[in-house]
């Protein structure tokens, strides 16, 4: 059990570190406060989350047939449409389209997409330059780490700890701790790299078969640059992103930008459709398109698990999550923290590596609460802590059964047989109750917080009894 | 056609049971308001994310433009010679005086990118249409009208129509019918760009525009 015990450090060192608690605190209930402002009206919420639950349930029905349709129509627009089953196929498809136009310059746009494959990292052994352009990504690059919120990247730093950096990573700019100016300042640094870059790359927020359309939502304008400045732009996606009808966006978009800042619209919604056309002066003069599979296909098998791809990234299950809240997103070790990366990382990279995470959730429910798109969560955690220990060979999650501990199945076995067997029963409820005094006070990591519990001098059955009720 | 996609789409093909079919009302019920109402919604949207909205008249905002422009010192002001708005702006122009200098590039951004990224003060479109609910503007960007025009420079002037309010977003794609065909770049915005990313405080001005002004005709 090495991942529980790298995971219970992780967990301790987030929990005894105050400024990161503080900082996800304050962070948390800011975002959980904007989105319950954005949704004053609840039965209006509550329609709404049905409807988006059904679009996605759609999209995902017909996947292949929509993803067909999607290529179909991207192709037609001019779009180069590409498909990775592997990170490695992917990342190798974005370096060709570098390689082909002789770039080195590389700007991105905020894409989840791109730190699963790693990509800078791969492409950075390649020679090539990776700039992060979105403000989060672009400070937790400057400091080598990875995204600790799927919003918000930046989210477990103060603004002096960023302060700091800047001046360590930008001796020419003047420090300051004022918010606004740090933004200009990275305004002014990033201006010339989307000048200068050769590629632009993105993620996508929904891709809609019916129109060949890549839709992307964003605040800075960072978004927009990437997809517009650089004479090429690539976008990366999950196989998952697809949906069957133009009419499907707007619901998702009202759903997506409530749950995730409390925002009635982003500041920019933008949706591409081709490359430059004849006539037009300026957009890439290449889209390309890679979708990436990744394991993806091996959850839509299970009828259950499948739930979890309808996902449109928000973070709401994370901004009300009271462990996320305490232990922040590094603390999972996992790129997409929270419930649903609890839920889906373990799918993509086995139960044998992540198992720890479905087990790191107090089953609240509060996650599927919110969950703009209705994923059922704290259901598909325990299914996952379940597929954990079942060791029938049956099902198809990664890493099944990897969890399972021969000494705690048998306490099972013993428990069912004696719970089976009404003598048994009897005789050591009767027997637990004498011995009561000797049940020890510590009983491992349960006591060291709580009190152990104490066996009652007598049972329910023998107090009924008492009491004069007979079942019989 | 690449191995990866028939891998791909076999194992999706390849689920055992199948999911019931989604039952999925695409209807909508716009809502019931009228122009004036519209108006107002839009503007106090627009206005609640930082953008300047002032509300003119089809046949005055050539000189409120004017106006604006000049106070805010402006140097230059960029715009599109062959677009919707080029007539009135040059006949401004013309009667106005000390106003900043208008610049007009008909030829393909690539070749002044330079120019468009570190001297242009402020570039003026038209709009498609808009929408009232969560107040954004459509754009649908044109061979005369780029793109970069409302990106790249610091402040952006935009004319919306109130004629062309939409109720909402659904609205605006079932009555314009954008299933039919898409353009190369369709765009919603609202408001100058934003970022919340440093401990969740709002700061304006990121790699979009620091700006945005709105000229409502009514």
């Amino acid at each position: 059990m090495q991942q529980k015990a790298e995971f219970d450090q992780r967990v301790q060192e987030a929990l005894n570190n105050p400024q990161l608690r503080s900082n996800f605190r304050i962070a948390m209930d800011g975002l959980m406060e904007k989105r319950s402002n954005a949704f004053p009206d609840k039965s209006f919420m509550e329609e709404l989350r049905v409807l988006g639950s059904k679009i996605r349930a759609n999209a995902l029905a017909k996947q292949p047939e929509l993803l067909e349709q999607l290529e179909a129509n991207c192709t037609r627009n001019g779009i180069q449409v590409h498909w990775a089953e592997t990170i490695e196929q992917a990342n190798r498809i974005v370096l060709e389209i570098m390689e082909r136009h002789n770039a080195t310059r590389m700007i991105k746009g905020k894409s989840m997409v791109s730190e699963e494959m790693e990509m800078n990292h791969f492409l950075e052994a390649q020679g090539k330059s990776c700039i992060e352009s979105d403000l989060g990504e672009y400070i937790i690059q400057l400091d080598h780490e990875t995204p600790s919120h799927i919003i918000a990247p930046a989210i477990h730093k103060s603004k002096q700890e960023i302060a700091k950096l800047f001046k360590a990573k930008h001796p020419d700019i003047p420090y300051s701790e004022d918010i606004e100016t740090m933004t200009r300042s990275a305004r002014q640094v990033l201006r010339s790299k989307f000048y200068e870059a050769e590629i632009g790359l993105s993620g996508v927020n929904f891709a809609v078969a019916e129109t060949g359309t890549l839709c992307l939502v964003e605040n800075e304008g960072n978004g927009r640059m990437c997809t517009t400045v650089p004479p090429v732009h690539i976008a990366v996606t999950g196989i998952e992103k697809v949906l069957e009808k133009l009419s499907d966006v707007p619901p998702l978009l009202k759903l997506l930008t409530r749950s995730a800042s409390g925002q009635h619209i982003s500041t920019y919604f933008n949706m591409i459709s081709s490359p430059r056309k004849p006539g037009e002066r300026d957009g890439p003069k290449e889209v390309h398109l890679v979708l990436l599979d990744n394991q993806r296909s091996k959850i839509y098998e299970d009828d259950e698990l499948f739930d979890s791809l309808r996902c449109i990234r928000c973070g709401a299950c994370m901004n009300h999550c009271p462990v996320y809240t305490r232990i922040g997103g590094h603390a999972y070790g996992s790129l997409i923290p929270g419930p649903i990366g609890s839920c889906i990382e373990p799918q993509k990279f086995g139960l044998d590596k992540f198992g720890v995470l479905p087990t790191a959730s107090t089953l609240c429910g509060a996650c599927g609460e919110v969950c703009p798109v209705k994923i059922p969560l704290p259901k598909l955690l325990h299914r996952l802590r379940y597929e954990q220990v079942r060791d029938d060979h049956t099902g198809a999650t990664n890493g099944q059964g990897s969890q399972r501990s021969g000494k705690e199945a048998m306490i099972w076995k013993l428990w069912s047989w004696a719970h089976a067997n009404p003598a048994v029963y009897r005789s050591g409820t009767r027997l637990a109750s004498l011995f009561r005094g000797a049940i020890p006070n510590k009983i491992g990591p349960w006591t060291r917080v709580r009190t152990a519990p104490k066996i009652a001098p007598k049972s329910l059955h023998q107090l009924a009894r008492e009491e004069g009720f007979d079942h019989e | 056609m690449s191995k990866a996609r028939d891998n791909i789409l076999a194992r999706l093909r390849a689920r055992n049971a199948e999911k019931p079919p989604v039952d999925l009302d695409r209807g909508f019920n716009s809502p019931d308001w009228n122009r004036q109402q519209r108006i107002e919604l839009f503007c106090k949207a627009m206005r609640s994310v930082r953008t300047e909205v002032h509300r003119v008249t089809a046949a005055d905002w050539p000189e409120q433009l004017a106006k604006l422009v000049k106070e805010k010192q402006l140097k230059n002001l960029l715009y599109a010679p062959a677009g919707p708005l080029a007539e009135k702006i040059e006949s401004a122009w013309r009667a106005g005086e000390e106003l900043p200098e208008l610049v007009t590039r008909e030829v393909d951004v690539d070749g002044w990118k330079e120019e468009l990224f570190f001297d242009i003060d402020a570039a003026i479109t038209s709009t498609r249409s808009a929408i009232a609910e969560v107040g954004a503007m459509i754009l649908w960007p044109t061979p005369e009208e780029p793109r970069t025009f409302s990106l790249v420079p610091p402040v952006h002037i935009a004319v919306v129509e109130a004629d062309k309010l939409h109720n909402t977003f659904a609205d605006a794609i079932a009555n314009e019918n954008w299933q039919d065909g898409m353009p190369t770049n369709a765009l919603l915005i609202s408001g100058p760009s934003k970022s919340a990313d440093i401990e969740q405080t709002l700061a304006y001005g990121v790699h979009g525009p620091v700006e945005l002004i709105v000229l409502l005709i009514e």
